[in-house]
């Protein structure tokens, strides 16, 4: 650790801003996507494809879980020294002729990005996909600057095209079927055959003709990075399409936004995780094109190289020691694809740029769980714990979902004094729970409950709107007449 | 040897049958089976909604009531109940800075076995015909529970007992490791996620063929027999406890919703 | 106080609780057992998976199998560190450009060449992956992108089988493409499909003496 540092004022985390939040509350977004049945027959053929892929290039590898379990720890060690392993990052590509910039927050990093464009002239710049700067909205900033930004990956490009929104972080068009971005491709690019059909690889090919001329042209690029690695100073690039090749090595000037989160101690960690990230993410066993760059070389490349590091709420999901490995996500989306709930709902339904299992707990931790809707997310989850086994660096997304809703139970409690029908219920099942004694008498008042079933003994409407919930679309089974306490105190047992 | 009995809430107050049955299973197997009366629940549906106070409140006194009995080994006819009282309990315990009760909940986690867990790894049961007289001459098919298989890692230990009941014709469900959409607190709050994720289920429960979905959580099999129930399926839900303690000479009662698939 | 001396503090901060740095267990497998003859049908296995399309000859048949692939070729490109030796059967017909950092082609020159030729520095047979380091046999990283068909030449003393024994072999600070097929999507209803921006054919030429 640098001594610079030393009797620097201790600050509290800052929260993360731009595109963090669920805009409503889950449940509600929820009932309006589970409405859309192209979508849920999309996001299912989808789905499914992939976790099938993802299980047979795992199942290759006898020592995965060894691979998760390096994974995990790498990621656990690096958050337990971070700023000495980003002070190490700095140092080592700021050697290498690549300049580094510091961002709090969203605002900050468009600020950086947007004077950094500017300073070489252009008014156009081509983008490989990133997470950062979708969660910073960079796009509709610089578009408010005067400088276009071209998607290039074929998902954000169908996504930018289609005026819509990523739902998915790997594959951000997961939600649109072929027919659907062959609708979108003749609609929006002028040049396109009219006859073009929807062959995935005919649009493949169609997206290729559409942004060659702006690769070979570009002065501009702006890319995310997965990896940083702090004791060579390189930056890595995990694509499929060339497209991040052509933004990486064409232009004169290329500008990474990176969350802190992603550097790694040293080039040996690349074996771990190039192992994890594409077995987990496409389901291949690597992905087509890795690009590794250090600062600048000459003669190959871009000349002008930037990183803008972007806080943004990250130090706020640090300093929750219960929540804080969330950070570890590599963004492989491996959870997402095997959610049930993400499966049903896709990902504009938790409004965050980070949508899915990981999602649900990202979110809240960046932005604070008071941050407008973001207390519904970790609700958006029945806990089956899918999320978990799938994960290559284990992040128990369950026991984090299960401790943001302590969290949001608090903050609920904080901001009202008048109890909830939730409270109230789980109040009344405290007070029956909590002893034998009570619970057997309440149990004795069960035959009642079936006075409340029909004919066929099922009880069909329950009031109150949580149980009442239940039975909109359950039936629940009458009450048996004695409970197994009662029967086994009339058999005299002990 | 002695065996503590954990009911449940569920099964105590709703199916008393399958506590009944697992009495039956472990009392054949030659031994004796206790039931601490201070117990009520494992809280986990406390936890799972962020009431982690009353949640520690409920696995407080469940602690208590195991403790106050000798016995060797405490057993439960439900996955997420042991998974709740062996992960949950301790958590609970270290978030309120109560070491004490920490140690105390590891202790009783420690000695807290789900039925097919005990029977298969501590007990040496692996053919049910053989071991434990199990005769159920019916069509079934089974779902794993989520927590059963993801928390307690029980593997194939459920469907391969299952599948040495004598008479018993098992098919396999597909999609089996899908969650059903249950989720505690999460079928109320997300009740149409929750629902869709139960229609799944039941489609795939109904293409087998199956009168019977059988597994080893009562909450699980109330909610996706609620579904059956609803949609009007004649297929229903039974514990796999009932199915092990069902003899020639003492049948389980089938759930009268099932017709036909009677071999 | 500067952005990155208040985000370096709020992180202290975040770690006051000072969380355990858990020592990295490397159990996975870091050497294997396979010989030459096995690295090599894995390779082939794994590159034909990704539709690249892939010739294993003697280090003295190299030249005959680069030109086979460079057949449909009116032009290509070449490092100028690249064995001339392996360029000795191409047609005279075929018009050859020489790149290197000195004397750059423009981005606009490579894309009406048809083709490229690189050697490569290793490869990972396991994963089919196949790393360019920039060195002068390798060329600029812009020459093996832009041309639609990239030959690319393996020696198969280069190739090994697991990741981790190839990191060792690289020096991680040149500019790195690692390629493992030719350039592919799943965006489209997570279906792989070949061939988007980067070249559309990428056929392998493995000297399996060399």
């Amino acid at each position: 650790m640098s001594s610079t540092f030393v009797g620097m004022p201790t600050l509290p985390s800052q929260r993360g801003h731009g595109n963090l939040h669920a805009e409503e509350p889950f449940p509600q977004a929820a009932t309006r996507e589970l409405g859309n049945s192209q979508l849920r027959a999309n996001l299912r053929h989808a789905t499914h494809t992939i976790r099938d892929k993802r299980l047979n290039v795992v199942g290759e590898l006898p020592d995965w879980e060894d691979l998760r379990q390096a994974g995990s720890d790498t990621k656990d060690a690096v958050m337990a020294d971070l700023p000495a392993k980003l002070d190490e990052f700095e140092k080592n590509f700021t050697a290498r002729g690549g300049v580094v910039h510091w961002a709090r927050d969203a605002e900050e990093a468009n600020r950086i990005v947007t004077d950094l464009v500017r300073a070489t002239g252009s008014e156009e710049i081509v983008k490989v996909k990133s997470m950062a700067t979708q969660e910073i909205g960079l796009n509709e900033h610089l578009e408010e600057q005067g400088i276009a930004a071209f998607e290039t990956d074929l998902a954000e490009l169908i996504v930018q095209l289609g005026h819509d929104k990523p739902s998915h972080i790997l594959v951000p068009a997961i939600h649109k079927n072929r027919t659907e971005v062959r609708d979108i491709f003749l609609n929006e690019m002028p040049e396109v055959d009219p006859d073009l059909t929807d062959n995935p690889a005919e649009l493949a090919m169609a997206a290729r003709a559409h942004l060659r001329q702006k690769f070979l042209s570009a002065k501009v690029a702006i890319s995310g990075a997965n990896f940083a690695l702090a004791d060579t100073g390189t930056l890595g690039v995990v694509e499929s399409e060339g497209n991040g090749r052509m933004c990486l090595t064409l232009p004169e000037t290329l500008i990474t936004v990176m969350g802190i989160e992603k550097v790694l101690p040293s080039a040996q960690d690349l074996e771990v995780f190039m192992q994890l990230l594409p077995r987990s993410s496409t389901g291949e066993r690597m992905n087509p094109y890795t690009s590794l760059w250090t600062g600048v070389t000459e003669g190959d490349g871009p000349q002008n190289v930037h990183i803008v590091l972007l806080d943004n709420g990250r130090t706020n999901a640090l300093a929750d020691k219960y929540g804080r490995t969330a950070l570890n996500c590599i963004r492989c989306s491996a959870c997402m694809n095997v959610c049930p709930v993400y499966e049903r709902t896709g990902g504009h339904a938790y409004g965050s740029t980070y949508p899915g299992p990981i999602g649900a707990i990202l979110s809240p931790l960046m932005t604070g769980i008071e941050a407008e809707d973001n207390g519904s997310l970790p609700y958006a989850s029945s806990l089956c714990g899918a999320c978990y086994d799938a994960c290559p660096v284990k992040i128990n997304i369950p026991d984090i979902l299960v401790h943001l809703r302590g969290e949001d139970v608090k903050a609920q409690h904080a901001a009202s004094r008048v109890p909830t029908e939730m409270d109230l219920l789980m109040k009344g099942a405290e007070i029956a729970l909590s002893s034998g004694k009570v619970l057997n008498l309440m149990e004795k008042a069960l035959p009642l409950g079936r006075l409340a079933a029909g004919r066929d003994k099922k009880i069909k409407k329950l009031p109150g709107k949580l149980a009442g919930a239940w039975t909109s679309s359950r039936d629940i089974p009458a009450p048996p007449a004695q409970s197994f306490r009662d029967w086994w105190k009339k058999e005299g047992r002990s | 040897m002695r065996i503590a009995l954990f009911a449940t809430c569920i099964v105590d107050a709703m199916y008393p049958s399958t506590a009944r049955a697992t009495v039956r299973i472990l009392e054949r197997l030659g031994h004796e089976v206790v039931f601490p009366a201070g117990q009520a629940c494992c809280g986990q549906m406390h936890t799972n909604s962020g009431y982690f106070d009353a949640a520690r409140k409920v696995a407080a006194n469940h602690i208590t009531a195991f403790e106050s009995v000798e016995y060797d080994v405490a057993v439960a006819p439900s996955g997420s109940c042991v998974a709740s009282v062996k992960h949950q309990h301790p958590m609970l315990a270290e978030r309120a800075g109560d070491t004490d009760l920490a140690e105390r909940a590891t202790a009783v986690g420690a000695k807290t076995y789900e039925l097919t867990q005990l029977l298969v790894d501590v007990l040496g049961v692996t053919d049910a015909a053989e071991q434990l007289g199990s005769y159920f001459p019916h069509t079934i098919t089974y779902h794993p529970s989520c927590h059963g298989m993801r928390l307690l890692r029980l593997g194939d230990r459920q469907l391969d007992l299952l599948k040495t009941v004598g008479g018993i014709d098992v098919v396999e469900l597909p999609e089996a490791d899908a969650c059903c959409g249950f989720g505690g607190t999460f079928s109320m709050k997300n009740a149409q996620v929750s629902t869709a994720m139960l229609e799944d289920k039941a489609e795939n429960i109904r293409s087998t063929g199956a009168g019977l979905c059988a597994g080893g959580d009562a909450s699980c099999l109330l909610h996706i027999g609620g579904g059956l129930s609803r949609a009007g399926s004649a297929a229903g839900t039974l514990h796999l406890a009932e199915i092990l303690a069902s003899t020639l000479e003492e049948p389980a009662e089938v759930p009268s919703t099932t017709t036909g698939a009677t071999r | 106080m500067s952005a990155r001396d208040e985000i370096m503090s709020r992180i202290r901060t975040a770690l006051s609780d000072a969380p355990a740095a858990p020592e990295v267990q490397r159990t996975y497998r870091r050497t294997s057992e396979l010989t030459r003859e096995q690295l090599i049908e894995q390779l082939v296995d794994r590159l034909v998976d990704y539709k690249a399309r892939v010739d294993v000859v003697p280090a003295a048949e190299a030249a005959a199998a680069i030109a086979a692939r460079l057949a449909a070729a009116s032009s290509y490109v070449v490092p100028a560190g690249l064995d001339e030796a392996w360029l000795a059967a191409v047609p005279a017909g075929a018009r050859r450009i020489v790149d290197s950092p000195e004397q750059p082609t423009s981005v606009a020159d490579l894309d009406a060449i048809d083709a490229v030729v690189t050697a490569s520095a290793v490869s990972v047979s396991e994963s089919g992956t196949i790393i360019l380091d920039g060195s002068a046999a390798q060329g600029r990283r812009a020459i093996s992108l832009v041309p639609d068909t990239h030959v690319c030449v393996v020696a198969a003393s280069s190739i090994v089988q697991l990741l981790p024994e190839a990191l060792p072999r690289l020096d991680i600070s040149r500019p790195q493409t690692w390629i493992s097929g030719p350039s592919a999507t799943s965006d489209i209803e997570l279906e792989r499909v070949e061939g988007v921006h980067g070249p559309r054919n990428l056929a392998v030429v493995i000297l399996a003496d060399a």
